[in-house]
C-alpha cells in the first residue's frame, strides 16, 4: 500500500507548487543542506574539483585521506585533445600520524615527486576537510614548490565543510584568476571570446568552438573543457566572456570584467532555441563585422535543417509525455524546459541543487500550472513527486538514475558523467533520441507502476 | 611454518590511482545489509554523496546515506547539534528501525565523542516514543581501507544487538564484502543443509532487488535486528576473510563474549577452499553435502578437465582487497594459472602469511605479494612481469587498455560493465563462473589473434 510521504520539517520553504491564485514564489535557497536530509549535493571540494578537473595539462593533487581522490578519479566525461593528466588521481593519502603531526612534508614530497614524474604545466592542490582542522599551510608549500619547479602551483581552498558546492566553484575560480593575466596576449583578434563553464563532456566544447570559429570568431580559452594552462594564462586577451553553467563560472566572469574590463554574457548550448540564441547574442556584440551574424544565421539554418525531420519523429511519439528535471544548476533547467517543449513534452517537476531566488522566479514563469519547483531536494521528495505527477522521464545525474529505474520511469543523464554530447544542435538531436529511447522502451510494460503485465 | 617477511610496500610519497577506498564506504555498505537501516555519516555532505554515487555505479540501486552535514561552526564547536538534528530528521523522513552511524576523518579529527552524543540524544528523545536502534562504528578515513569500515560496522551491529541466551541450533555467517549473488548462494546452501542461520550483512535484496510499485523509504531486505540479537546464542560462527583478525571481527567478539566458537575460513573460492566450507557445514549439521552441491562440484571438476589446457601456464596479475586476492590466488593455482603478482591497496601485514597457508610453494613459484600498492605501482610491475591476464575490479581498466591485456572483472567496484552485483565468486557455482570466464577470455584472445578465424577453438 502506498504511504503518504511528507516534506521534512525545515524543508517546506524549499518546495513550491505553481497553482492559480497560489502564493508568490519565495524559495529558501542558497543555504546549507539540512542535517540528515540526504541531499543530492556534494561539498565544497566537489565544486572545486568539477570546475578545475578538465584542465588536462595540470596535475590535480588532493591533499587529505584517500577517499576524496578515490571517488573523483576519472569521474567526469571531460575529454582532452592532448594530454590527459586530469584523468589520473593523486592523493597525499594522509594517515593517522600525518593528521597528528601535520601533512605539509608529505604534501611537499608528493608535489615534487609528481611534478618530476609527470612534467605538468601547473599543479592544483585541493585541501580537504581535515586540512582545515590540522592547519597545514598549503599556500606556503605551493609557493615553495612553484619556485623550485618553475610552474604555477595553485592552492585550492576547498575544505568540504566550509560552505556549499558554490563556495567550491568560487575557490576554483580564484585559482583560475591567479593564472589569468600571466600569459602573452599578442596576436589575439579583436573578434575573440573565451568559452566559460563548458567542460567538454563527450567533446561538447569542440562542437561549440567549431560554431564560433565558423562565424569567424577566435576562441582564446575554454574554461575549463579541454583546458590548457597556457590558454588560461592569456585568456584576458579575449574581447568577450561567454558563460555557460552560470553557477560555476559567473564569478570568474565578473572578476575578469572588473580586472580586465572584459564584458560577459550568459548563454546555454542546450536545445535549438538557446543554442541559436547563444550564437546570435555573441554575433550581436561584434556589429562592426556583419558577416559574423550572417554566418551565425547560416549555421543555425543548416544545422536545424539537418536535424528537424528526425526531431519530428521523436516529437510525434513523445507529445504529451511528462518530464521531471533535477540537475545541479538552475540555468540548465531553463534550457531543458524549452528543449522538452520542442519534442512535445511538458515539465511536472523542476529543481536544482544550487539555484538562487532569481532562478526560481524565472523557473516559475516558464512552468505550467501544477509544476513543482524544488531546491536541494532529496531522493524521498524526488520519488514522491515523480510518482504523484506521473512523470514519464527523469532528467538528472547518476544519483537520480536508480530512483527513476526503480519506479519504472525513463531517464536521461544530463550530469557530468554523460558520454554522449548533449550540447549544440547535434546535442539536441542526441538528447531527443536518448529521451525517446528511454521513454518509449518496451521494458516499462513490466514495471509494477504500469500494471506489470500480471 | 615459515614466518614470512612483511610484504614490501610502496615507497612513493603520493598515492596515484588508489587501489583502495576509504573506511566509511565499507561501513555504509555493511549498514545497507541490516533490515530497515539507514546509513548515516557523521561528517561533510560530500562524503555521503560521493560514496552514494560510487556504490550506485556498481549496484544500480537507490542508496540513501544521510549526513550530519558539517559546517564551519560544527567543526569548531563539535558535531553534537548537527548529529542530533540529523538523527531526528532521518527518523522522521525514513522511519528506520536502525540508524547505522559511521564517522569520517572530519568528525574523528575534531574528536567528537559519538557514543556520548548518542546517549544524550536518547535521553533527549526518550519521552517521544520508541527510537531507532543506533549502531555506531568508528571509521576514520585516514586509517585502513573500506574493508576495515565494513568489518567495523558488522562488529558494531553485533556488539550493539547480540544477546546471551541458551544455545540454539543456529549458525552465524559473516561472509565479508561479497556480491549480492554470492550472499543469495550462501543462503541457498544453508537452507539446503536445513540449518537455521543468521547471515550478516545481507544486502542481497537491498542492493539487488526488484522494481517498486511505490516508493520505499528503505528498500526491503536485510538482516533483521531480531536475528542479529540471536547471534549471541548460536552454536557457531563461520567467518570468511583471511586477514580478518578475531579482535576486529564480529565472530571474534561473539566468541570472546558469549563463547560462540569462531570458525574462521578464507572466502570459499576454488575447489579446496569451497570444500573446507562445505566440510564445516557437514560437521556442524551432521549431514552430508546436499546432492545438488555434489553435482555442482562434479561439474566443476569436469570443467577443470575440459578447460585446463587453455589456461595452464597463463600468468595473471591479481589485485583488490586482500581477502579476495588470497583465495583467488589459491584458486588460480588449482587451475594452473600463475598469479605472478598478488597486490592490494590494503596493508594488514598478513597477506603473505595467509597466502603461504593456501599456496605453500608460493616462494618457489616466484609469486610476488605486495601490500599498500596503487595502480601506478601495479602497472610498473606489469611492465616487468609481462602477465597474460589482469584479474581484479574495474579500476584496472586503464592499465589493461594501455598494456593491451584482458581484464577479468571480479569483486568491487565494477563500474564499466553490467551486472557486477550478480557475479558469483563463491563456492562451486562461483568458481565455475570464474573458471568459465577465465577460459573464455583466453579463448577469445587466441581467436582474435589468429588470422585463420577458427570457429572451433
Amino acid at each position: 500500500m502506498a504511504e503518504m510521504i511528507g516534506i521534512l520539517e525545515g524543508r517546506e520553504g524549499q518546495v513550491y507548487e505553481k497553482r492559480q491564485d497560489g502564493p508568490e514564489i519565495d524559495i529558501a535557497c542558497d543555504t546549507k543542506s539540512l542535517s540528515g536530509s540526504v541531499s543530492q549535493r556534494a561539498c565544497v571540494f566537489c565544486g572545486s574539483r568539477v570546475v578545475l578537473y578538465p584542465v588536462a595539462d595540470a596535475i590535480h593533487i588532493v591533499h587529505g585521506p584517500i577517499g576524496c581522490a578515490a571517488y573523483t578519479w576519472d569521474i567526469r566525461g571531460a575529454v582532452s585533445s592532448g594530454p590527459e593528466l586530469h584523468r589520473l588521481s593523486f592523493s597525499t593519502d594522509l594517515q593517522e600520524m600525518d593528521v597528528i603531526y601535520g601533512g605539509e612534508k608529505k604534501l611537499y614530497r608528493s608535489l615534487v615527486e609528481l611534478i618530476d614524474q609527470y612534467q605538468p604545466n601547473a599543479a592544483f592542490i585541493y585541501s580537504t576537510c581535515i586540512i582545515g582542522l590540522i592547519g597545514d599551510d598549503i599556500d606556503a608549500v605551493c609557493k615553495k614548490v612553484a619556485k623550485e619547479k618553475g610552474i604555477p602551483v595553485m592552492p585550492v581552498h576547498s575544505e568540504g565543510f566550509k560552505g556549499t558546492k558554490k563556495d567550491g566553484y568560487k575557490a576554483a575560480c580564484s585559482a583560475l584568476m591567479k593564472l589569468i593575466g600571466t600569459g602573452p596576449t599578442e596576436g589575439i583578434s579583436k573578434y575573440s571570446i573565451n568559452i566559460l563553464g563548458e567542460f567538454n563532456l563527450a567533446g561538447e566544447a569542440w562542437i561549440i568552438r567549431e560554431y564560433y570559429e565558423k562565424m569567424g570568431i577566435e576562441v582564446v580559452a575554454t574554461m575549463t573543457g579541454d583546458g590548457r594552462i597556457d590558454a588560461i594564462r592569456r585568456s584576458h586577451g579575449a574581447s568577450l566572456n561567454v558563460v555557460q553553467c552560470s553557477g560555476s563560472m559567473t564569478s570568474l566572469a565578473k572578476d575578469m570584467e572588473e580586472k580586465y574590463g572584459i564584458p560577459y554574457i550568459r548563454v546555454s548550448y542546450f536545445g535549438f532555441e538557446d543554442m541559436s540564441k547563444s550564437l546570435y547574442d555573441v554575433a550581436a556584440l561584434f556589429p562592426d563585422r556583419p558577416e559574423i551574424m550572417k554566418r551565425a544565421k547560416e549555421i543555425v539554418r543548416d544545422e536545424i535543417r539537418k536535424y528537424y525531420p528526425e526531431m519530428q519523429k521523436f516529437k510525434a511519439a513523445l507529445t504529451g509525455k511528462k518530464a521531471a528535471i533535477y540537475v545541479g544548476g538552475a540555468f540548465k533547467t531553463f534550457s531543458l524546459i524549452k528543449a522538452l517543449r520542442t519534442i512535445g513534452m511538458s515539465v511536472v517537476l523542476a529543481g536544482s541543487q544550487t539555484g538562487n531566488k532569481d532562478d526560481y522566479r524565472r523557473l516559475k514563469e516558464m512552468c505550467q500550472e501544477g509544476t513543482v519547483i524544488v531546491d536541494d531536494s532529496n531522493p524521498v521528495e524526488l520519488s514522491k513527486f515523480v510518482l504523484e505527477k506521473e512523470a514519464d522521464l527523469l532528467i538528472g545525474g547518476v544519483k537520480e538514475r536508480p530512483i527513476a529505474f526503480k519506479l519504472g520511469v525513463g531517464f536521461c543523464d544530463h550530469n557530468h558523467e554523460r558520454k554522449i554530447p548533449l550540447a549544440g544542435f547535434v546535442g539536441m538531436y542526441n538528447f531527443a533520441k536518448e529521451v525517446y529511447e528511454s521513454v518509449m522502451s518496451p521494458v516499462w510494460q513490466f514495471a509494477p507502476r504500469k500494471g506489470g503485465l500480471r | 611454518m615459515t614466518t614470512a617477511a612483511p610484504a614490501a610496500t610502496t615507497a612513493k610519497a603520493a598515492t596515484q590511482n588508489a587501489c583502495k577506498l576509504c573506511n566509511p564506504l565499507g561501513a555504509c555498505l555493511a549498514f545497507r545489509g541490516i533490515e530497515k537501516c539507514v546509513p548515516f555519516l557523521h561528517g561533510s555532505q560530500g562524503c555521503a554523496t560521493y560514496i552514494r554515487r560510487y556504490l550506485i555505479s556498481h549496484y544500480k540501486e537507490p542508496i540513501d546515506i544521510a549526513s550530519s552535514n558539517f559546517n564551519e561552526e560544527t567543526a569548531v564547536f563539535g558535531g553534537s547539534h548537527n548529529l542530533k538534528l540529523g538523527l531526528k530528521n532521518v527518523t522522521q523522513q525514513y522511519r528506520p528501525e536502525v540508524i547505522g552511524i559511521a564517522t569520517t576523518c572530519l568528525s574523528e579529527t575534531i574528536g567528537d565523542d559519538v557514543p556520548m552524543i548518542l546517549r544524550e540524544y536518547a535521553a533527549m528523545m526518550g519521552s517521544e516514543g520508541p527510537m531507532p536502534t543506533m549502531i555506531f562504528a568508528s571509521t576514520p578515513s585516514y586509517s585502513g581501507t573500506h574493508i576495515d569500515g565494513f568489518h567495523a560496522a558488522v562488529l558494531s551491529a553485533v556488539r550493539t544487538l547480540a544477546e546471551e541466551g541458551p544455545k540454539r541450533n543456529l549458525v552465524n555467517i559473516f561472509p565479508g564484502m561479497v556480491s549480492p549473488a554470492d550472499i543469495r548462494y550462501l543462503k541457498e546452501i544453508l537452507n539446503a543443509f536445513g540449518i537455521p542461520f543468521v547471515l550478516l550483512p545481507d544486502y542481497s535484496q537491498t542492493l539487488d532487488g526488484g522494481p517498486w510499485a511505490e516508493y520505499h523509504r528503505i528498500p526491503p531486505g536485510g538482516t533483521p535486528t531480531s536475528a542479529i540479537a540471536t547471534t549471541g546464542s548460536a552454536a557457531e560462527s563461520i567467518e570468511f576473510g583471511s586477514t580478518l583478525e578475531a579482535g576486529k571481527s564480529a565472530a571474534g567478539y561473539l566468541e570472546a563474549k558469549f563463547g560462540v566458537p569462531r570458525h574462521h575460513l578464507p572466502l570459499p573460492i576454488g575447489i579446496k577452499s569451497s570444500d573446507r566450507f562445505f566440510a564445516a557445514l557437514e560437521q556442524l549439521t551432521g549431514k552430508p553435502m546436499p546432492e545438488i552441491y555434489e553435482d555442482e562440484r562434479r561439474r566443476l571438476v569436469d570443467a577443470y578437465a575440459d578447460g585446463h589446457k587453455y589456461v595452464f601456464g597463463q600468468r595473471a596479475i591479481l589485485y583488490g582487497e586482500e581477502d579476495l586476492v588470497i583465495p583467488m590466488a589459491a584458486f588460480l593455482r588449482e587451475i594452473g594459472v600463475l598469479p605472478v603478482l598478488c597486490a592490494s591497496g590494503g596493508k594488514s601485514g598478513l597477506m603473505k602469511k595467509r597466502l603461504l597457508e593456501l599456496v605453500p610453494d608460493m616462494e618457489e613459484l616466484g609469486i610476488k605479494v605486495r601490500e599498500g600498492l596503487d595502480f601506478v605501482d601495479i602497472e610498473k610491475e606489469a611492465d616487468e612481469l609481462q602477465p597474460d591476464l589482469l584479474i581484479g575490479n574495474s579500476k584496472g581498466f586503464a592499465m589493461s587498455k594501455r598494456h593491451q591485456l584482458p581484464l577479468i572483472r571480479i569483486g568491487f567496484p565494477i563500474h564499466d560493465r553490467f551486472g557486477g552485483q550478480r557475479l558469483h565468486h563463491l563456492g562451486y557455482r562461483g568458481t565455475q563462473e570464474l573458471f568459465d570466464r577465465i577460459v573464455n577470455t583466453v579463448i577469445e584472445q587466441r581467436q582474435n589473434a589468429s588470422p585463420i578465424g577458427y570457429t572451433y577453438m
